[in-house]
């Protein structure tokens, strides 16, 4: 059943609604599931793997016996815009978390999309890489709730689990206000902004119905998934530009590479000249390949986790 | 005065984008005053222009302190000026939600890092700064809360008010935040207006910081004693909020004094002209804040008043 958790009303003819699909078993339910996408306007591997859990429930709903809430969109005219931030006040909405009741727009709008997810047992929320790197799909946890959603992070089908407590796991992040109000949050990275990559998007769609199965929200068959790679930051190689110039990637991105491989060039267009070329110094799994070719110097270009 | 190269980033397409600093005087780094760190900072960007232009003026008569010196930099992000973006890049980075930066890290952090460490290290640090949404302040300095802030050193500007911040998680990568961090004596300055030039507001920011500086013993300058400011806290201003979307008819400017009950704005059906929604004061007070943008959605903040102080 579709339902609106928010509803503002914007300057000319149009609201700005809030709304998610909560699916559930006709005899009643224990546990519940909450899937949210789209904070980030411009992020929409989400979309995908919200079409395809509702289609495949659905399709088979005598198996459903907990209740699932879909969210493909908390920034709706971000993605709308393909914007990442709120369309004209330019704020990430994933820094707005918790919100609160009595406040501005974006602080009721935060407030209320933590209500509604309030009882859920887990959440996952889903976001895309942006549109300068691709990656493979991949769970990131802070490390001080690490140990509490290691257990869940496993059922998810992706291929690594980076326990990384600063770059990217932030406070005032839906993720982050979930967590210590005691509901386990799960953020998954995957693919490329602007895109849906359809095969990642297939192995989270499997690796969400095994944490359904894990919880009891979902009786039915579920495909086999794999043990993701844990890795902390040190295991991480991050390679960056030391140059500005075009970048033209010689390897391929998911692969493993030696150390010593050729990643890819810095070009100069203007002089018909190679700035650099960059190599890995470890061998690992090419896990981070940049996708847009114009860079400044300290632009990141691949990331490989070590073996 | 002597002009100096703080950093600068290289791009492929474009000349490359040169900070640089304007320096007076020589000795101790008293006060380093940052200008443009969005694309928008147009009133910012003027006030360091005319700042180092009556500073210049102000060493030529042997006006700075002995053992003192004065920086001013007044565009960071000159990149976005030009093309009439807030943000930096591509990436759409906000610079002043990037600091303390990292040496090895993204561009816009490699910038912030580089400016934090040739800034980081002076007694007093003044950024103009603007709002994220489109509105009208009454001038006033700004401090975080963060332990070490000195309002009574906040007084010395001579603006109306001063106003202390309990930072939130998202002002902790501020330029502000991040001084006070490196022990500098940090304030933000906040006129009337961003992305266009007030001359009465920005003569009145000149001002305020020489006056600060003069009263710190930086500079020597006859100025006017300006006014006794009121500290503020800002959970105390209390906010008014649109109850619909609409066109916004606003009916008071920041700085005006209000009445309770006293109608502030109007919100207008943009369909069929007709009012829906008539915006009162819900206490006396003063306008802090003005919304001055055509349009308004609900919820957002109209104004944020001051409450009058009843003596
Ligand atoms: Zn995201």
């Amino acid at each position: 059943m579709l339902e609106k958790v928010f509803e503002t009303e914007l300057a000319v003819g149009e609201h700005l609604a809030v709304r998610r699909n909560r699916l559930e078993p006709e005899g009643g339910w224990k546990k519940r599931i909450t899937l949210v996408s789209g904070i980030h306007g411009d992020e929409l591997e989400g979309q995908y793997i919200c079409y395809e859990v509702v289609r495949r429930i659905k399709e088979n709903s005598r198996f459903l016996t907990g209740c699932v809430d879909v969210y493909p969109a908390l920034n709706p005219m971000g993605i709308d815009m393909a914007h990442r931030t709120m369309p004209k006040i330019g704020m990430d909405l994933n820094r707005m978390f918790p919100g609160k009741e009595k406040g501005s727009m974006t602080d009721r709008l935060t407030a209320a999309i933590v209500d509604s997810i309030i009882g859920s047992d887990i959440c996952i929320d889903l976001h895309a890489s942006d549109i300068f790197v691709r990656e493979i799909p991949q769970v990131r946890l802070a490390e001080e709730f690490a140990e509490e959603l290691l257990p869940y992070a496993r059922w998810t089908n992706v291929d690594m689990i980076w326990m990384n407590a600063t770059a990217t796991v932030h406070e005032s992040t839906l993720a982050h206000s979930l967590n210590l109000m005691g509901i386990p949050t799960l953020v998954i990275e995957m693919g490329q902004g602007e895109n849906i990559n359809r095969s990642y998007g297939d192995q989270v769609v499997d690796g969400i119905f095994r944490v359904m199965q894990e919880m009891g929200i979902w009786q039915g068959p579920v495909a086999d998934t794999r043990e993701p790679a844990v890795s902390s930051d040190g295991e991480v190689e991050f390679i960056r530009s030391d140059v500005d110039g075009v970048f033209l990637p010689q390897a391929e991105h998911d692969h493993y590479v030696h150390s010593g491989d050729l990643i890819g060039e810095v070009v100069d267009p203007f002089e018909g000249t190679v700035k650099r070329q960059i190599y890995a110094k470890r061998g690992g799994l090419l896990f981070t390949l940049r996708a847009y070719p114009v860079v400044y110097e300290g632009d990141l270009l691949a990331r490989i986790l070590a073996q | 005065m002597h002009v100096e190269e703080i950093c600068r980033l290289h791009s492929t397409y474009r000349e490359d984008m040169r900070v640089m600093g304007y320096c007076f005087g020589k000795g101790d780094k008293s006060a380093c005053i940052v200008g443009a760190m969005r694309g928008n900072e147009i009133q910012q960007m003027y006030i360091c222009s005319q700042l180092v232009r009556a500073l210049t003026e102000l060493e030529n008569n042997g006006c700075v302190s002995a053992g003192k010196s004065v920086l001013v930099i007044p565009v960071v992000n000159a990149y976005s000026v030009n093309t009439g973006n807030r943000f930096f890049g591509v990436k759409d980075v906000d610079i002043n939600r990037s600091f303390p930066g990292n040496d090895f890290g993204e561009p816009v952090s490699r910038l912030a890092d580089a400016l934090l460490s040739r800034i980081g290290e002076y007694s007093f640090g003044i950024q103009l700064a603007s709002f994220y949404m489109q509105g009208e302040f009454v001038p006033h300095v700004r401090m975080m809360e963060t332990g070490y802030q000195n309002t009574s050193l906040a007084n010395l500007f001579g603006l109306p008010y001063a106003v202390v911040r309990r930072p939130l998680p998202i002002d902790t990568a501020t330029l502000n935040y991040n001084w006070q961090d490196a022990e500098t004596c940090a304030f933000s300055l906040y006129t009337n207006c961003t992305d266009r030039i007030d001359e009465n507001t920005a003569r009145q920011g000149v001002a305020a910081i020489l006056r600060f500086l003069t009263r710190m013993g930086i500079i020597r300058y006859e100025s006017h004693s300006g006014y006794i400011s009121h500290v503020l806290y800002e959970s105390d201003l209390s906010d008014v909020y649109a109850g619909r979307g609409g066109i916004f008819r606003g009916q008071v400017k920041a700085g005006e004094d209000v009445r309770y009950g006293m109608e502030l704005a109007q919100i207008i059906d943009p369909f069929d002209g007709r009012i829906r929604e008539r915006i009162t004061a819900p206490t006396d007070g003063i306008v802090f804040f003005a919304h001055t943008e055509s349009l308004v959605n609900e919820s957002d903040v109209a104004y944020r008043l001051i409450h009058r102080l009843h003596e």
